[in-house]
């Protein structure tokens, strides 16, 4: 079982946690006006990396925080986790 | 062969039978169809990696490998689990994820299931192998990887709901489980379609499935390489539709299966 450290919580049990996917995901701006393309790469568009990836997390039975991740796919090592206002590369 | 009385516990409103269907040893059938490919006079390398692609003025020109270069005015790219290792290669990004799905077998018992059940309401399918083992199987592990093994919440889950259908299963001990990584689409359907590259032609987002599909998919896409357009059979599996919302009328669920 993966072991998550929530950044509010601490290390929790996997089952603790559900998986908001890829991280680094921006969605388009505001009040301004979005092409097709943009929304595709938004909603539909991963780049799914083999290695290294910065994914959100939710700790759902718990503080019920969102949260980054940065955690190897290979591997399923996590490297480090931060709050949604702080840096995570 | 069901109980369709009301007094049980999941009284059965409806469902699917396929009395043509069976079970298939998947193995063989991989092993049959490269068989008869290579006896066609297809080349099978195996043990090569494909490292790169060469790409000259929006055409392909050739596929590098870790076993020489290849050049080629076509290729078709079929590679569930490493379509987006591949694409990125190709600096292209697609909707697409690689998953991880585990399944896992009892210990052999004698003869108590003779198709394959699958319970749409616990995501749990079963089959018995002929050796007697009960193969099952469920839901994703739920987050991207390339690890070709599991965790253990997903196997808990998954025979819950096995459980649940079969209370017999739960006096089984298991004898392995393995994991496996899926090409999950964002829609659940598999896309079949050219690129915007000339000559590059994609077939991958077979989800959990594929199996069953391989020869309309097999042939959908050999025609789309042919012939350089798609066939009607595959035209709504468009790679294009994910931005233009023509989307398939199917269950939609790709990536997000908590959705259901």
């Amino acid at each position: 079982m993966l072991n998550i450290k929530c950044p509010y919580c601490g290390d929790r049990a996997q089952k603790e946690f559900a998986y908001g996917g890829d991280g680094t995901v921006k969605r388009p701006e505001l009040n301004k006006e979005v092409s097709d393309q943009e929304w595709d790469n938004f909603v539909y568009l991963r780049k799914s990396p083999r290695g290294k990836h910065i994914e959100l997390w939710h700790h759902a039975s718990g503080c019920r925080q969102w949260f980054r991740a940065q955690r190897d796919t290979v591997t399923h090592e996590i490297f480090k986790t931060a709050k949604l206002n702080e840096e995570i590369k | 062969m069901a109980d369709f009385s009301d007094d049980v516990r999941y009284p059965i409103f409806g469902g699917l039978a396929q009395p043509s269907a069976g079970t298939a040893r998947h193995d063989a059938v991989a092993w049959g169809y490269a068989r008869q490919a290579d006896s066609m006079g297809v080349d099978i390398i195996q043990n090569c990696e494909v490292t790169g692609f060469d790409v000259t003025a929006g055409k392909i020109t050739g596929v590098r490998t870790s076993r020489g270069d290849i050049k080629t005015k076509k290729i078709g790219l079929c590679v569930a689990g490493s379509t987006n290792v591949l694409a990125e290669k190709l600096n292209m990004t697609l909707p697409v994820e690689t998953h991880l799905l585990q399944a896992c077998v009892s210990e052999p018992v004698k003869p108590v299931l003779d198709g394959v059940v699958t319970f749409g309401a616990g995501h749990f399918y079963i089959s018995q192998s002929d050796k007697g083992e009960m193969v099952m199987g469920g839901d994703l592990d739920g987050y991207n990887s390339y690890a070709q093994k599991g965790n253990l919440p997903t196997i808990q889950h998954v025979l819950t709901g096995g459980v649940a259908l079969f209370p017999f299963l739960s006096r089984l001990k298991m004898l392995r489980t393995w994991g496996g990584i899926m090409d999950m689409s964002m829609d659940g359907s598999p896309i079949i379609d050219k690129t915007h590259i000339e000559g590059l032609y994609l077939n991958c987002g077979w989800c959990y499935g594929g199996f069953k599909s391989v020869p309309s998919s097999g042939w959908t896409f050999a025609h789309t390489i042919a012939q350089d357009r798609v066939h009607e059979l595959n035209a709504g599996f468009s790679l294009s539709r994910f931005s233009t919302g023509y989307l398939l009328d199917e269950k939609g669920l790709g990536t997000k299966t908590w959705i259901s």
